[in-house]
């Protein structure tokens, strides 16, 4: 089955990444490219999002398409990336989610087939 | 031939339920499609059997309808069709099965409400019918949740299987907290005065003994069958003739069923001897204490609040320390034991036994009057028939 992992950041998260030193920013990178590595056999594709700040919301059920500044929901916990994996099933998928090392909150959603 | 009883009945199907499940599931290779087919099969049984009597083997005679009824609603699924017909009872499951069947029941990505209804549908063979009246809620809200949970286990491929040992930990103390959920629902609606028609402390134990049967090296999973147990031993004592409940230290010890208690006790030991320590344990060991005590007087509250201390080092809660407040009561006194429960105010201000607590230790010190707005407190904020007609009978006695 195949899997979308949402990787969720929240504010204390982005928080903390900033307060690193360079040092300590490379090594929890270095550990995402890590959990990329170990992945890569059931990773189909994945991205990384710009930060809220710079979504663009379009409405439309308006009548007129509607274009407004900033993400459709607003709120503390932002999705920052994404990866579909194509796994077995849930628990293999929970395994994955499991060791991933980043921001606290993975929501996982089965892809319609 | 016999008329079988309801709770004959019950136990009858229960007993057959999960293996005809897991059995299912198996050939049919589909959890939804499988647990039609045995609903079909219950619901038949339950119009049947009242009537003709409990068949010799009923798990031949559930397989069979089942069967038939397989072939009827997958008549155009040739596949199906043709692993339904090779199949022949009896096709004896492995005991592993009805783990599998159990863990996917209560994996922790369906709802807590979905997992106990899928349970007690697909384990322990309760009709929707049954567990809506056992929990007092509508038929169709249960209806909704197995459906629910169903369609999720397909969607979200939630697999059919036992947990990897690394992740079994987590899984066990998923499928426990949803055994120890139906006890206190059937322990706390037991006795008053809206007897339900299904006592769910029953199909508790049923369950924990299974579990238990099937894991018999897992330390937690003995605690929590011991536990229920020694709870279930002493249900006897728990009420008086007019349904009111009467207070541990009130009741006919005699009544208790002490071979039970003796046998739950061995069952702790057994399980400590893993030294594996876990809170279905430490709670068993507890209520072992109550039971074990020949008279109130006897009661080792030494012994009572050391597990409870260890109980909150390994699970904290306000709830607990609560609970070991009582205990010290008897260690240390009424005073050191209304300090620790004032203590506890922020975080149980609306929960009724903190109140009715308080009310008992108020009222050793002698402070009547803050005892009674304590009790009146206690009484708003239960609707626990048995409770309040506990916490009234005190109101009016002192």
């Amino acid at each position: 089955m195949k899997y979308v992992l949402m990787f969720v950041d929240t504010e204390q998260f982005a928080a903390d990444l900033a307060a690193m030193d360079n040092a300590d920013r490379e090594r929890a990178y270095a550990r995402v490219q890590q959990w990329f590595a170990d992945h890569h056999d059931k990773i189909t594709h994945h991205g990384h999002l710009m930060p809220p700040d710079t979504a663009t919301t379009l409405r439309l059920d308006r009548g007129e398409a509607l274009v407004t500044d900033g993400p459709f929901v607003e709120g503390k916990e932002v999705v920052s990336g994404y990866a579909e994996i194509e796994v077995a099933d849930l628990d293999e998928a929970l395994r994955v989610a499991k060791l991933w090392p980043a921001c606290p909150v993975v929501e996982i959603r089965p892809l319609a087939s | 031939m016999t008329h079988p009883s309801h709770g004959e009945l019950a136990r009858v199907v229960r007993d057959h339920a999960g293996q005809l499940a897991a059995s299912l599931v198996h050939l049919v290779g589909d959890f939804a499609a499988a647990e039609d087919l045995v609903q079909d099969a219950i619901e038949a049984a339950l119009t049947h059997w009242p009537v003709e009597g409990i068949p010799e083997r009923p798990d031949a005679w559930l397989y069979t309808v089942a069967r038939r009824r397989g072939l009827d609603v997958l008549r155009r699924e040739s596949r199906y069709r043709e692993k339904l017909t090779l199949a022949a009872w009896p096709a004896e499951p492995a005991p592993d099965d009805r783990l599998r069947l159990i863990f996917t029941c209560c994996h922790p990505a369906l709802p807590r409400t979905g997992q106990v209804a899928l349970t007690l549908r697909v384990v322990c063979g309760l009709t929707t019918g049954q567990i809506a009246k056992a929990f007092l809620i509508p038929e169709s809200t249960v209806g909704q949740r197995i459906t629910r949970a169903k369609r999720k286990i397909r969607d979200a491929g939630i697999p059919y299987r036992t947990p990897a040992a690394d992740e079994l930990g987590t899984r066990l103390a998923e499928v426990l907290a949803v055994i120890y959920l139906l006890f206190n629902e059937g322990y706390l609606s037991s006795g008053g005065t809206n007897a339900r028609s299904r006592d769910l402390t029953d199909d508790a134990e049923f369950l924990a003994a299974l579990l238990h049967h099937l894991m018999p090296t897992e330390p937690e999973v003995a605690g929590l069958l011991a536990l229920i147990r020694l709870h279930r031993a002493r249900a006897a004592a728990r009420f008086d003739q007019d349904s009111e409940i009467i207070q541990l230290q009130h009741q006919d010890r005699s009544l208790w069923d002490h071979e039970v208690i003796a046998d739950a006790g061995r069952l702790i030991a057994v399980a400590a001897a893993c030294k594996q320590p876990g809170p279905y344990q430490l709670q068993a060991a507890i209520v072992a204490c109550h039971a074990e005590a020949g008279r109130w007087e006897d009661t080792d509250w030494t012994q009572i609040a050391v597990l409870y201390e260890m109980l909150l080092y390994l699970a904290p809660s306000p709830v607990t320390r609560l609970h070991r407040a009582i205990a010290l009561r008897y260690v240390t006194g009424p005073t050191a034991a209304l300090r620790e429960v004032e203590a506890l105010a922020d975080d149980l201000n609306g929960y009724h036994l903190f109140h009715a607590t308080r009310a008992e230790l108020l009222r050793d010190l002698g402070h009547t009057d803050q005892a009674r707005a304590a009790d009146q407190r206690a009484l708003t904020l239960t609707a626990n028939p048995t409770e309040r007609s506990l916490l009234r009978q005190r109101l009016n006695w002192t």
